[in-house]
């Protein structure tokens, strides 16, 4: 039996690593002061054909699965989580189109996404509700060949700068709350569809987080991705995906800062010794790289576990559902836990921003709350138990 | 057009060398292993070939298994072909004993082009392209910064000393490459070229395949031995100097001369 990665994941894992190093490093600190969207990185994703890994061959993706692209996300996350959520967030956006797209769909829309040439969000969150779904507002009513948006949807992710994006809106208010709403593939310069604030945020401060506003906003009825009361499940089983692309993310942060902190311990003296050395330090490190490791191994394994899944929506049994959960959840706590610790060990020279782990700490910190917040994740495992 | 790339594993340029026991070789136990960095100019170039001349690309490597890794690197650059000599009684070779290796496994190959790094960063020679040319009976265009093809001929441009000289010759002809990493700027193993690297060609030989006999290679048949090998002195902490300027200059112009003895 296999546990351990294949020579593909292992020869991805090696690219990625060094693209990130002498690609994404170099410029993660200037980006992270700017908060302006980098196409350069964009540019940078597709030319290495990381938007499509976990895209089926015959729609025109790597067919890498699930665990290639947690992989990827991790690596790049490493040097600059969101370099790391341009990959992770393509992937969201696009797994709707893949899970409940009928073959129309799919072929009109993923080619274009598996190159990253049309890049994707994913667009569920308002004002008003986030993770309490029963209480989204962003209405869609028929009209002949076409669904009426009027809503605004907001903190999405690469809202901005998408081309096609999945919107949940509500179209049945009198149903129930699993049954009330569909999700529709809304494309960038549809009447109607506006970009509105962007937000300055504490941590992944250049990806692309904004405002969207539909004003009877006309989408074709083709563009209604599987039932009309399907959005509720579409939505679950997506996110179910999709957490493992943040759980990698914070796997990625975690990693990221740990070096830097080890590399620290070992350079910096104190009392005539490298501060790796006062066993204070040491065990600070120990317990940092056993919680990284542990955290990566629930990811990888649950990745593992959702490889074979067929994309569609079938449904997925309550195990798979909390690894998923356990996946984002720990791992998004390990690298808010990591990141405070390793700015730790830099002491007064963690505070500052001429070293990377005070960006990494702010960056950790969304990793417990996107892609449904750590206490949901908890109230999804204990459900399932 | 077919074009050979001759490609060495190396260890990560950022591995932490550590000696063997025997003090001339170094310990491989815990070592990362790349593609040699000026191997990877040599299949960067070959790659350019292939888009624009529609050039047949084939890696040739010899080195025990592991070095499948590097050639299945390159193979997922978008290299066509690979072909490894693996036989344990090439180890301990010196650059002539590697040349002659190559040079039996390029005869049975067909190529307009043999391209190689002009060195090797582990063990720095220079020597087996060159070597590899003269057994091959064909011209060697050195340290080339670029090259163009045309009519047959291959031409390369080489820096000097602030000036840079124009080589061509016939094919087919070996080219070694020089520059750096921003002269050349290789390509990534794309994720689409990892997913299809195992399904290419993956030639194995030994040297009974390529007619060579055991004892023309190997430690035993070396013409130059390394007799030992060490470590760089770690460097000394650096020393801050006190004072107005006046007196800084003052002690560092004596310390450049009496210490440092370079001025």
């Amino acid at each position: 039996m296999q546990y351990d990665l294949t020579e593909e994941q292992r020869m991805l894992q090696n690219m990625v690593r060094r693209l990130a190093k002498e690609k994404v490093e170099p410029g993660a600190a200037r980006r992270d002061v700017d908060g302006e969207f980098d196409w350069e990185m964009v540019e940078l994703m597709r030319e290495n054909g990381l938007y499509g890994i976990d895209f089926p061959e015959i729609y025109g993706g790597s067919g890498a699965g699930m665990l290639a692209m947690a992989i990827t996300v991790e690596e790049l996350s490493k040097v600059d989580a969101a370099c790391g959520l341009l990959v992770a967030d393509h992937e969201l956006g696009s797994l709707p189109i893949m899970l409940a797209g009928n073959e129309e769909q799919k072929q009109r829309l993923l080619p274009r996404l598996a190159t990253g040439e049309h890049l994707a969000a994913f667009a569920l969150t308002e004002p008003a509700a986030g993770s309490d779904v029963a209480h989204l507002r962003c209405r869609a009513v028929k009209d002949g060949d076409f669904y009426i948006l009027n809503g605004r949807k907001n903190f999405i992710t690469n809202g901005g700068v998408a081309d096609i994006i999945t919107v949940y809106a509500v179209t049945d208010p009198e149903a129930k709350g699993h049954r009330n709403a569909a999700v529709f593939v809304v494309e960038k310069g549809t009447p109607g569809f506006s970009v509105g604030k962007k937000e300055d945020k504490l941590g992944i401060r250049w990806s692309d987080t904004v405002e969207l506003i539909f004003e009877d906003c006309r989408v074709p009825a083709e563009n209604l991705l599987g039932q009309e009361d399907e959005g509720f499940h579409i939505m679950m089983k997506t996110l179910n995906f999709s957490r493992l692309g943040v759980a990698a993310q914070a796997v990625g942060i975690a990693a990221g800062a740990l070096e830097h902190a080890v590399a620290y311990a070992k350079e910096r003296e104190s009392f005539g010794t490298p501060i790796i050395r006062h066993q204070g330090v040491g065990f600070k490190l120990a317990e940092m790289t056993m919680r990284t490791e542990a955290a990566r191994q629930l990811v990888y394994k649950t990745c593992a576990l959702y490889e074979p899944l067929p994309k569609d929506m079938s449904r997925i049994s309550p195990e798979l559902i909390r690894m998923s959960a356990m996946s984002k959840c720990l791992s998004g706590d390990v690298a808010m836990w990591v990141t405070t610790e390793a700015v730790q060990v830099f002491g007064g020279y963690g505070y500052i921003k001429e070293f990377p782990v005070e960006r990494m700490m702010r960056d950790a910190k969304i990793t417990q709350i996107y892609e449904g917040t750590n206490e949901i994740m908890r109230l999804i495992i204990a459900n399932t138990l | 057009m077919d074009v050979i790339v001759l490609l060495k594993q190396v260890p990560d340029t950022e591995t932490k060398i550590k000696i063997d026991a025997d003090g001339k070789s170094i310990d491989t136990s815990d070592i990362k292993w790349i593609v040699n960095p000026y191997d990877e100019y040599a299949v960067e170039a070959a790659l350019r070939l292939q888009e624009s001349d529609g050039a047949m690309v084939t890696i040739l490597s010899m080195g025990p298994e592991r070095a499948v890794e590097a050639i299945r690197t390159a193979l997922a650059m978008g290299a066509d072909k690979g072909v490894l000599v693996d036989d344990p009684a090439t180890e301990g070779s010196d650059a002539l004993g590697k040349a002659k290796v190559l040079a039996a496994a390029l005869r049975s190959m067909d190529f307009d082009l043999v391209f190689c790094g002009h060195r090797a960063v582990d063990d720095d020679e220079n020597q087996v392209g060159i070597m590899v040319a003269e057994l091959t009976g064909i011209p060697h265009l050195g340290m080339a910064v670029s090259i163009e093809v045309a009519d047959g001929k291959a031409r390369i441009e080489r820096p000097l000393e602030g000036a840079k000289v124009t080589l061509e010759a016939t094919m087919p002809a070996l080219v070694t490459f020089g520059g750096a990493h921003a002269v050349w700027n290789p390509r990534y193993a794309s994720l689409p070229g990892i997913m299809k690297a195992k399904k290419k060609p993956l030639e194995q030989k030994t040297l009974a395949d390529l007619g060579v006999s055991p004892d023309e290679v190997g430690a035993q048949a070396a013409k130059m031995q390394v007799t030992s090998m060490g470590l760089p002195k770690e460097r000394q902490a650096g020393r801050v100097l006190e004072g107005d300027t006046d007196e800084k200059a003052k002690e560092l112009t004596r310390l450049l001369h009496e210490e440092a003895k370079v001025i």
